[in-house]
């Protein structure tokens, strides 16, 4: 039957379009419903073009700081319109890609909005939220509105920006990630709501840019998630390039004017200001898109406005499942990818373990980098193991000297007992294409011993992730 | 095109072997027919000949190597009018060490066998609970792949990685198979019997009470000589245990008196033609009890059985397989349709195979399978004892010393026979005790009749 299939997956996101694939390759006849965009949120409005913004403003901070390295830049500035046109066009080309990628596997993409109908059964119709602009050009040769037939299906619908009550994003004044991606001018006064990964990057790009710029956080650390050693650097360099950053500190009203907003802002001591800017990000975290598929009336379990899976991707409900940010945090790309063929293969009856979520990395994108996985050292105490900790500075290290980085950590946290990796957390320049070094030495469960066996070029920023290991076990070399 | 020679499967079943010997040097002109290498499986040393001519270019795999897998390239040969060092570099290219390549070599496979299966049609059932495909062996023979972590862990929990199944990729050991034996008490393999039926080949070890390093600790360093345990040692033991575990024995013990046999046996032996000072044969006792139970099998078909859980295989013929003791093991040859052989035939193909099995020639084909075995420690002086049943057999005898003893004779007087004991091990999910009995009647009425064995 044309319209039946082995797996339909919801959603043409990382975590969809990569289960797709995998589907195919284990011999699956698949189809992916998509309604705005290949490649979801991530690669359209998320990860993918705010690297290519980030990447703008670090070129930038290059040239500023020109002088620096011996070179003379005396006439440079921005074009805000090129920047963003960049971005655009770094996203529709990878969007593009993914249209391609699903031809070449001959998974079928369905166009448009999907419901569940029952199980077994997908209803297609024709998209009903308006595509945010300007949109990638759909693939070609996709398939409309019907209904049809899948064995497995496969909700990955992703997830959107969280309201809070009272302060509404209008795209105008108040903005989510969507428009602080293409501004078409340059704001030259920012609040941003939230320190977490999104609301950080866009403050380090704008800060970067010129723009006065103001971070709220609810929590007494920025990037809670993150090491507080981490965080406290973090917050240390933001602040020396005049980022302003209020921690323990709550937007409890914003009004809007002429020029723009003022955010009144409570802190825990019940102190009260007001903080006029021309826009606000509303960066307070993502929530699952769990609606309008028909869940509810399926009896899918959901809990905190998630879809509750055994790890494997299965749902209460047989024949269907979940992944990626509509199965639960951490709401990340590459953990959507995972859960994707981690279900894919267990509805194959291949043999697939659940993720284990203290083996995913985290990247931050702003400047200096962050990037880390596993416990943090307050996380890995309150587990109850007795720690060794090492820390490795920038500063001791041939390579970051050289390009100029001084400034950064790096620092790893074994079990004292059994060597065991329990987490690193990086500071510094590149550091979010270092970490997945300490990634593989986890999922390979190494301990100390081969880690310090192991011959790590010189020179590199590399180096300090040995030095680290190494001074948990007091015997760094360069400091 | 150099011609890369690859490891063979001596049997269908063999999956790796141990290079034991090169007869051959690298640089030596090989013709077709050519004894190359000795290969050693866990039985049996075999030759590899060589198919083709030309000169040994490279030896890949050095001798002394254990476990190579099947189809591993093994070396190089330069063919006729080849430059004998490009051959060898360039088969190299190809072919990358094979150490390294036994565990990439895994993953197409069964790539390919993902494909294939899906290819059939997979079966998609919503919702079902995944059939975790049987993972792999960790140890392939003395190498037991574990992660630096659990390896760590096990060792300070005292846990012998051996019995523990790993569930990491390609049956690696991980962290969490530690935790899970550490908490379960007993290592995953010997609790989980499903797993062990699905894969009969993997059932490793089961849990041993103490780890190796604990068992030495018992002894004074020095007090011991330490011998790893070669192929056949483990596959002794991996056997026999499985057997006494899994097979409800029981026993039936009987004695026969002998005098009527060795009284034929002397006549035959006799009347034997002599050849170049030779005779043509000599017949012992126990080949009149290979004989023996070949013909009472014959005689209670039913007990001529091999059990399997969905079946019982009736067998056409009687196979009797003979333990014959070699230095460092035992091996059974298999005396084929022993019921219809002649005494002598029997006599000479025992010879045969004792001779070659000392050697570790015999053929896979030599020992493997059998409907039954004997076991005979008579000439050691054993009065009496009881075997193991060597699955797929269902029975097994084993024979004491054949010794004058008092009887009592048919008239009720006291007199002295020559007697032996023999006990008959069963599998009582095949053969029960009558039927085990009715056996053993027929084999004491041959043994004391021996004339209706010539007939």
């Amino acid at each position: 039957m044309a319209n039946s299939y082995d797996i339909i997956i919801i959603g043409g996101g990382p975590g969809g379009y990569v289960a797709a694939i995998r589907a195919a390759q284990l011999g699956f006849k698949t189809a992916v419903v998509e309604r705005e965009h290949m490649g979801g949120i991530c690669l359209n409005w998320g990860c993918i073009p705010t690297k290519a913004l980030l990447r703008s403003a670090e070129v930038f901070h290059y040239m500023e700081h020109a002088k620096d390295y011996g070179l003379t830049a005396d006439k440079f500035g921005f074009d805000i319109g090129a920047v963003v046109q960049r971005s655009r066009g770094v996203s529709g080309r990878l969007s593009g890609g993914i249209g391609m990628l699903m031809k070449k596997n001959k998974v079928d993409i369905i166009w448009g909005e999907a419901t569940i109908a029952k199980v077994g059964e997908v209803k297609v119709s024709d998209p009903k939220k308006p595509a945010v602009q300007p949109q990638n050009p759909p693939p070609k040769g996709t398939l409309g509105a019907g209904t049809y037939q899948a064995k497995h299906i496969i909700v990955a619908t992703g997830a959107r920006p969280r309201v809070l009550p009272g302060i509404e994003p209008d795209g105008e004044k108040i903005w989510t990630y969507f428009e602080a991606m293409k501004p078409a001018a340059m704001p030259k006064s920012l609040v941003v709501m939230g320190s977490g990964a999104i609301g950080i990057e866009f403050a380090s790009f704008y800060r970067t840019m010129g723009a006065e710029v103001t971070v709220i956080e609810l929590l007494p650390q920025i990037l809670p998630v993150e090491d507080a050693e981490i965080a406290k650097l973090a917050r240390k360099r933001f602040e020396k390039q005049g980022i302003k950053i209020l921690t323990g500190a709550k937007v409890a009203k914003v009004e809007k004017n002429a020029s723009g907003i003022v955010a009144h802002v409570e802190d825990e001591q019940g102190g009260k200001q007001a903080i006029a800017a021309e826009k606000l990000i509303s960066a307070v975290g993502v929530v699952g898109n769990i609606e309008g598929i028909g869940l509810e009336a399926l009896g899918v379990k959901i809990e905190r406005g998630v879809v509750v899976t055994d790890g494997l991707g299965r749902t209460s409900v047989p024949g269907i499942y979940a992944i990626g940010d509509v199965a639960g945090p951490p709401m990340l790309a590459h953990k959507a990818e995972h859960e994707g063929v981690i279900c894919v293969e267990t509805i194959k009856g291949l043999h697939t373990h659940p993720m284990e979520k203290t083996k995913i990395p985290g990247c931050t994108y702003c400047n200096p980098q962050i990037a880390s996985v596993g416990l943090t050292e307050a996380k890995a105490k309150e587990a109850g193991y007795e720690l060794k900790v090492g820390r490795f500075p920038f500063v001791g290290n041939g390579k970051a000297i050289a390009l100029g980085e001084p400034d950064g950590l790096v620092k790893v946290i074994f079990d004292a007992k059994t060597g065991k990796l329990l987490g690193a957390h990086m500071i510094g320049a590149e550091v979010t294409e270092l970490i997945q070094g300490y990634v593989v030495a986890m999922n390979l469960e190494t301990t100390e011993e081969e880690l310090m066996h192991t011959v790590f070029p010189h020179p590199t920023l590399s180096e300090m992730m040995h030095e680290a290991v190494l001074d948990a076990y007091g015997r760094v070399i360069h400091v | 095109m150099p011609i890369n020679v690859l490891m063979p499967a001596l049997s269908p079943t063999m999956e790796k072997g141990n290079l034991a010997k090169w007869l051959k040097k690298e640089g030596d002109t090989i013709k077709s027919g050519d004894v190359l290498a000795e290969i050693e499986t866990d039985k049996a040393t075999m030759e590899v000949e060589a198919v083709d001519e030309g000169v040994l270019a490279r030896i890949v795999v050095p001798e002394g190597t254990a476990d190579v897998p099947v189809n591993d390239l093994i070396a190089i040969i330069a063919g006729e009018g080849e430059d004998v060092k490009a051959a060898a570099s360039g088969g190299g290219a190809t072919a990358p060490a094979p150490k390294a390549e036994a565990p990439k070599a895994e993953a197409p496979k069964e790539a390919k066998a993902e494909a294939a299966a899906a290819e059939k049609g997979y079966g998609v059932n919503p919702g079902a609970a995944p059939a975790p495909a049987a993972s792999a062996p960790a140890s392939s023979g003395g190498r037991i792949a574990a992660s630096p972590l659990a390896k760590r862990l096990a060792k300070e929990a005292g846990l012998d990685l051996a019995a523990i199944q790993g569930s990491g990729p390609h049956g690696r050991i991980v962290e969490r198979d530690i935790l899970a034996a550490k908490s379960g008490g007993a290592p995953k393999a010997a609790a989980a019997p499903q797993a062990a039926a699905a894969a009969p080949k993997v059932a490793a070890a089961p849990a041993p009470s103490m780890s190796d390093d604990q068992v030495k600790k018992l002894f004074a360093e020095g007090s011991f000589e330490e011998v790893p345990h070669d192929g056949m040692r483990k596959t002794i033991a991996r056997r026999l245990l499985e057997a006494k575990q899994t097979i409800p024995h029981f026993y039936l013990t009987i004695d026969c008196q002998l005098d009527a046999l060795l009284a034929l046996r002397e006549q035959i032996n006799a009347a034997a033609p002599v050849a170049d000072g030779k005779p043509a044969y000599k017949l012992s006792v126990n080949d009149f009890v290979i004989k023996a139970h070949a013909l009472a099998l014959k005689r209670v078909p039913d007990a001529n059985v091999s059990w399997t859980d969905g079946s019982m295989l009736k067998h056409k013929h009687a196979d009797v397989g003979v333990a014959v003791s070699i230095p460092g093991g035992l091996i059974t040859p298999i005396i084929r349709d022993a019921c219809h052989k002649s005494l002598s035939a029997i006599s000479n193909e025992m010879k045969d195979y004792a001779a070659r099995a000392k050697a570790r020639k015999l053929k896979p084909e030599e020992y493997q399978g059998g409907t039954t075995a004997v076991s005979n420690l008579g000439m050691f002086g054993v009065k009496d004892f009881a075997a193991i049943v060597n699955p797929p057999h269902a029975t097994i005898l084993a024979v004491g010393a054949g010794e004058k003893r008092p009887v009592v004779k048919a008239d009720g007087t006291l007199g002295v026979a020559t007697v032996m004991s023999v006990t008959l091990s069963t599998d009582h999910r095949a053969v029960d005790g009558a039927l085990g009995a009715e056996l053993m009647a027929a084999f004491k009425q041959l043994i004391e009749n021996p004339m209706g064995m010539l007939v």
